[in-house]
């Protein structure tokens, strides 16, 4: 009960945000609609810009702002006396981090459903859209878990200066504006020794039908979402004590 | 019977005595005032009450139960209002109170019907869909005092509730808490000496962290020997102590 009330303010207090549109939903779509533009315009230069690669990138794109969100709401809390106010009351720590993270699993799922369901606009085949979903879960996690952390860990001012630093990072990591092979070497070691590519990987193979593939992406990104999630739990507690 | 019974409470910062073995009892249904100037102590004596802030050593006991041995269960017994406006700024009133409610273990229909019965009691009923943003500093000061009550605690903090008050908001804020005498224990903390005088059944006032005064304001003002309340205050704090 206690859960649910937190999760639904928490969610308001995200949804009501207009920066949550603008960056979570338009934005993805508009980068959509560019590069269809650009391919349209000049023919399919990059392998990555087909919509079948691009589309599910742009959807791990869009849930990189999950973490934007979720760090906002927690620093954002910590900043006031609203925690406080929290900390005073029955609530457990379990109890906030479940809070904390199913408003942000809801918002990010729908994010990416929607951007997946735009570029059907521009001729992506929807067929695998639920397995394309479940497969971006553990993103979701991800993202939520990297978000409670540097909500805990940094003030709202700092985090908003470390997240264009993060979100760039790991769109370049991720192969949604090129095939890492293309580069090779070290760099496309440390893109699949982070869990960004694989979560493309995940659900470009989910999208195209082969869930069984993507299994093994999906691990390695649940492997790092658990880590952080592991590392923010910590972190919250030791800031409740103190 | 003593709502509240403090014995030996001390916090310490990095060698620094916040509180120094503070001894309190307090009656339940009293209203008990926490006086003194900046950095004497008074918030982290609600901190640690509250179970927000550990003791360095000492303990309390909150209707029975110890912050040390059971915040869990000193939780279950108070609710505060911090001295910062502590409002959720993207719900309405109406929502914020709700959430409260429920976060005390109310079901959603209870919790909704004492969301109203708090705004009409404080007469926010009119304001019920605004956020807080859209409310003036009393208005969302009377907020964070409903939203403390909602959970009809047994003990109720208020931290400075009417610090940047205009008079006008100020008194209308005291009315409120006047109500609440007898209903529950309520330590409320100010820097305001005529809002202590006014409210209070008992009054301490805190001098870099230990008591230098305690009882009504007339017995403080008798022991001291001085004219009023507010030569007494500044008589018993700072520089005026250490004379």
């Amino acid at each position: 009960m206690r859960t649910w009330a937190f999760s639904t303010r928490n969610f308001k207090e995200i949804s009501r945000d207009p920066l949550t549109a603008v960056f979570g939903v338009l934005l993805p779509v508009l980068l959509l609609l560019m590069i269809h533009a650009l391919t349209s315009a000049v023919g399919a230069v990059n392998p990555a810009f087909a919509i079948v690669n691009f589309a599910p990138g742009m959807a791990v794109f869009s849930l990189t702002f999950v973490m934007l969100f979720s760090s906002m709401v927690v620093s954002g809390d910590r900043a006031s006396a609203f925690l406080s106010r929290l900390f005073a009351s029955p609530m457990g720590a379990g109890e906030y981090i479940l809070g904390y993270s199913l408003p942000v699993l809801a918002i990010g799922l729908i994010q990416a459903a929607v951007c997946l369901v735009a570029a059907a606009a521009f001729g992506l085949n929807l067929t695998n859209l639920l397995p394309a979903l479940i497969s971006l879960i553990p993103s979701v996690l991800l993202f939520a878990g990297m978000g409670l952390l540097l909500g805990t860990a940094l003030t709202d001012r700092q985090t908003g200066g470390v997240f264009p630093i993060l979100i760039n990072a790991a769109t370049l990591l991720s192969g949604t504006w090129f095939d890492l092979k293309l580069i090779g070497g070290g760099f496309e070691a440390v893109g699949y020794a982070l869990p960004f590519a694989h979560a493309v990987d995940a659900s470009r193979l989910a999208l195209m039908g082969n869930f069984a593939q993507a299994l093994p992406h999906m691990g390695w990104v649940t492997l790092y979402a658990a880590a952080l999630y592991a590392l923010a739990v910590w972190l919250f507690r030791k800031k409740m004590r103190a | 019977m003593n709502a509240i019974e403090i014995s030996g409470l001390t916090k310490a910062y990095n060698g620094r005595t916040a509180v120094d073995h503070l001894n309190l009892a307090i009656g339940e249904g009293r209203l008990f005032s926490l006086l003194g100037p900046n950095g004497a102590g008074k918030t982290t004596i609600i901190r640690m009450l509250c179970c927000l802030t550990a003791p360095t050593s000492g303990d309390a006991l909150l209707c029975g139960e110890s912050i040390l041995k059971n915040p869990a269960g000193v939780r279950a017994l108070i609710n505060v209002s911090p001295q910062e406006t502590a409002v959720a700024q993207k719900l309405s009133v109406r929502e914020n109170l709700e959430l409260i409610a429920e976060i005390y273990g109310m079901r959603r229909r209870e919790a909704r019907e004492t969301a109203e019965a708090m705004m009409r009691d404080f007469s926010l009923a009119d304001r019920a869909r605004e956020r807080p943003a859209k409310l003036s500093g009393g208005l969302q000061r009377r907020l964070s005092i409903a939203m403390a009550l909602i959970s009809s605690p047994r003990v109720l903090f208020l931290d400075e509730p009417t610090l940047g008050l205009d008079v006008r908001a100020r008194k209308d804020l005291w009315k409120h808490v006047e109500a609440l005498k007898g209903k529950m224990t309520i330590i409320l903390t100010t820097h305001y000496l005529e809002e202590a005088e006014a409210l209070s059944d008992r009054i301490g006032i805190l001098n870099r962290g230990r008591l230098s005064a305690l009882g009504t304001a007339e017995e403080i003002v008798k022991a001291s020997g001085r004219e009023n309340f507010e030569e007494a205050f500044l008589s018993l704090t700072d520089e005026g102590a250490e004379a």
